[in-house]
């Protein structure tokens, strides 16, 4: 039995349907995000399993237990906020001590817990400073030693590395994954970043609309997107549909490739028979560091995206430039068709 | 064409501009001056010869003031058992208004902010300024028809056989609170609006319920806030003497004794005036200690 299991949950605000119908089973111990652009429903759906919100239709269970009307002090869920949602006026120890604090843990118990907690996360010294005086990744780091403090079953995160710079965000999310598997609680993780929820997650769930699109690994929402909006969302692709389509594979389905999965090869060269090709011309070849992006122009008149990893140093006679007649080249396991 | 008087206006040399820049020292004299000749000529000076007076004294047989250097008036205001007891009474009475509107104005705060539909709160925040366009005296006026032998309250409460207690000292306090309750109300309530919403939710997800979040994390955040509002209440309340005038009866406050004096003997209602100048001084340093005026 899965851990949290969420049936048709749906939430209005207003005439806005924010979440509208999504069901979905959460493992114990699983790292799983809920990611999709700004206003898809994945921060509602976080904020209705933390009690935040209450749900128009539907259910949420914890473990076997209904907890889809109670409130968010009777559910055995923390939350890690965007912004951190430190108090600003209690210094780093009674923010960590707080929930403590509500349950009642005697005060030098409760000391012991938190300053243990902020130790966990490498910031013993900040314990008797206030929030204001830390910066960014530290109260993010607070937040979460302060959630963690109370050893929930679920620990939920509404976009934590949000406001943390690039470098910063890339160790976070390695510390966050090393946490949740020495912890073995389970994560619901909500971003937008399809590359941080990629990395992360042990499944992913995209979310368009205020409905779910798809649930799966890393690896089969990228390699096998179930909807256009997932081939879009997760990462460059080439969608072909229609005529396109039909020129392209020779069916009239939809069928998405990543531009990485494609190759330019001189105009007039072969390829090997469980391959597919199509000829063009190149419009745009750009270096961005580790590819060199093409921009391409079919025979069939539609345009492609394809890259190239610099694996070396590019040799000038090898690569391709704007106007060259170039053959573009795939795998036929490469095209992904997109059934809905 | 444009470009040509642009370049015609950059260039035309501004003395003034340009000698400010450099010398920070004028520039900020010539900001300052007109405030700082407002509350050193006008302010402090008549607060200082309001002190000297105090310490002058009326000759009882011309009964004109003669200038000179003696602490009898103090004596007497610190002294005179009706003088204390109308310094105790007026200082109760302010406390208790101050202590009303916080009352008030906390619940009322987190409503507005937190609970009410936009409207609503819209609506509750004219009905708050609303009083505060009327005339002071007017709702003194107001609140003496409302309480009169056969007013209002009386009328209203007839069928229930309830009487209103008459012009008498809860009456002073109802008013007051009337008079003031809005310096109380936005403060608090603009405090209270500026509290993160997740904060509240972050209390909540930690295991806190409504009270325990109003008390550890509302009322904490939200002192400054009613620090700022009870000075208002508080020395607004301490200097008034035309509510217990009017809506009183006998009552007496320390304004009452001053307004007698002012014109028989300056010297004693410039000394008792001290008294609630002290209150607030008293007032504003405890306030100080509990480190709220630092985030005013």
């Amino acid at each position: 039995m899965a851990l949290i299991e969420i049936r048709n949950l749906a939430k209005a605000f207003g005439t806005v349907k924010a979440v509208d119908g999504v069901t979905l089973d959460i493992g114990s111990g699983e790292f799983i995000t809920l990611l999709g652009p700004s206003g898809s429903g994945k921060t509602t759906v976080l904020r209705m399993i933390a009690g935040f919100e209450d749900p128009d239709a539907g259910s949420i269970s914890l473990d076997g237990e209904d907890i889809t009307h109670l409130p968010p002090f009777d559910r055995d869920v923390n939350t890690v906020f965007q912004d951190y949602a430190l108090f600003p006026h209690m210094t780093i120890q009674e923010n960590v001590e707080y929930g403590l604090r509500t349950r009642k843990v005697p005060k030098v118990e409760r000391a012991k817990q938190a300053l243990e907690a902020i130790a966990s996360v490498k910031l013993e010294h900040t314990a008797d400073r206030l929030p204001h005086q830390l910066s960014g990744g530290q109260r993010q780091r607070i937040a979460l030693a302060r959630a963690l403090v109370l050893r929930p079953r679920v620990l939920l995160l509404d976009e934590p590395l949000g406001a943390l710079d690039r470098q910063l965000r890339e160790e976070m999310q390695i510390e966050l994954k090393k946490i949740q598997r020495d912890a073995g609680i389970t994560f619901i993780f909500v971003t937008h970043d399809q590359e941080e929820a990629m990395r992360m997650s042990d499944r992913i769930v995209v979310f368009n609309e205020g409905r779910v699109e798809q649930v799966g690994t890393p690896q089969d929402v990228y390699n096998k997107p179930a909807t256009r909006f997932v081939a879009g969302f997760l990462g460059a692709a080439n969608i072909l549909s229609g005529e396109d389509a039909k020129k392209a594979f020779g069916k009239l389905k939809t069928v998405s490739i990543r531009p990485e999965r494609m190759r330019l090869q001189p105009g007039n060269s072969k390829i090997s028979s469980d391959e597919s090709s199509v000829s063009a011309v190149v419009q745009e070849a750009a270096f961005v560091g580790a590819n060199t992006v093409y921009i391409v122009e079919t025979e069939f008149g539609f345009r492609l995206n394809v890259s190239k990893t610099n694996t070396e140093l590019l040799v000038q006679d090898k690569s391709f430039a704007a106007g060259d007649r170039v053959l573009v080249v795939w795998h036929n396991s490469q095209a992904a068709e997109i059934p809905a | 064409m444009t470009q040509m008087t642009q370049v015609v206006a950059k260039k035309q040399s501004k003395p003034i501009s340009s000698y400010l820049l450099r010398r920070t020292k004028v520039r900020l004299l010539s900001i300052l001056a007109p405030p700082m000749t407002w509350i050193v000529g006008v302010y402090i000076v008549s607060l200082f010869l309001l002190l000297i007076t105090a310490f002058w004294n009326v000759d009882p047989f011309t009964s004109l003031v003669s200038p000179g250097f003696n602490l009898e008036n103090f004596k007497m205001v610190l002294t005179v058992p009706a003088y204390i007891a109308t310094s105790i009474r007026t200082l109760l009475i302010a406390l208790a208004v101050t202590a009303i509107c916080i009352f008030f104005a906390v619940p009322l705060g987190i409503y507005m902010a937190k609970i009410a539909k936009p409207w609503v709160r819209n609506l509750l925040a004219v009905a708050i300024t609303l009083p505060l366009w009327a005339g002071y005296l007017v709702k003194i006026i107001a609140m003496r028809l409302v309480f009169t032998e056969e007013g209002f309250f009386n009328w209203a409460m007839a069928p229930f056989g309830i009487r209103g207690p008459g012009f008498s000292i809860p009456i002073v306090i109802l008013t007051l609170t009337y008079l003031w309750f809005p310096y109380m109300a936005l403060p608090v309530y603009t405090a209270i609006r500026q509290i993160p919403p997740n904060l509240f939710d972050a209390s909540s997800d930690m295991g806190a319920k409504g009270f325990t979040t109003i008390y550890r994390v509302v009322f904490p955040l939200i002192t400054p806030a009613v620090i700022a509002g009870s000075v208002f209440t508080f020395s607004l309340s301490l200097g008034d003497y035309l509510a217990a005038r009017f809506t009183g009866g006998a009552t007496q406050m320390i304004g009452s004794i001053i307004a007698q004096n002012i014109n028989l003997n300056p010297p004693v209602a410039a000394a008792y005036s001290m008294i609630p100048i002290f209150f607030i001084v008293i007032y504003l340093m405890v306030a100080r200690r509990t480190g709220s005026l630092e985030r005013m």
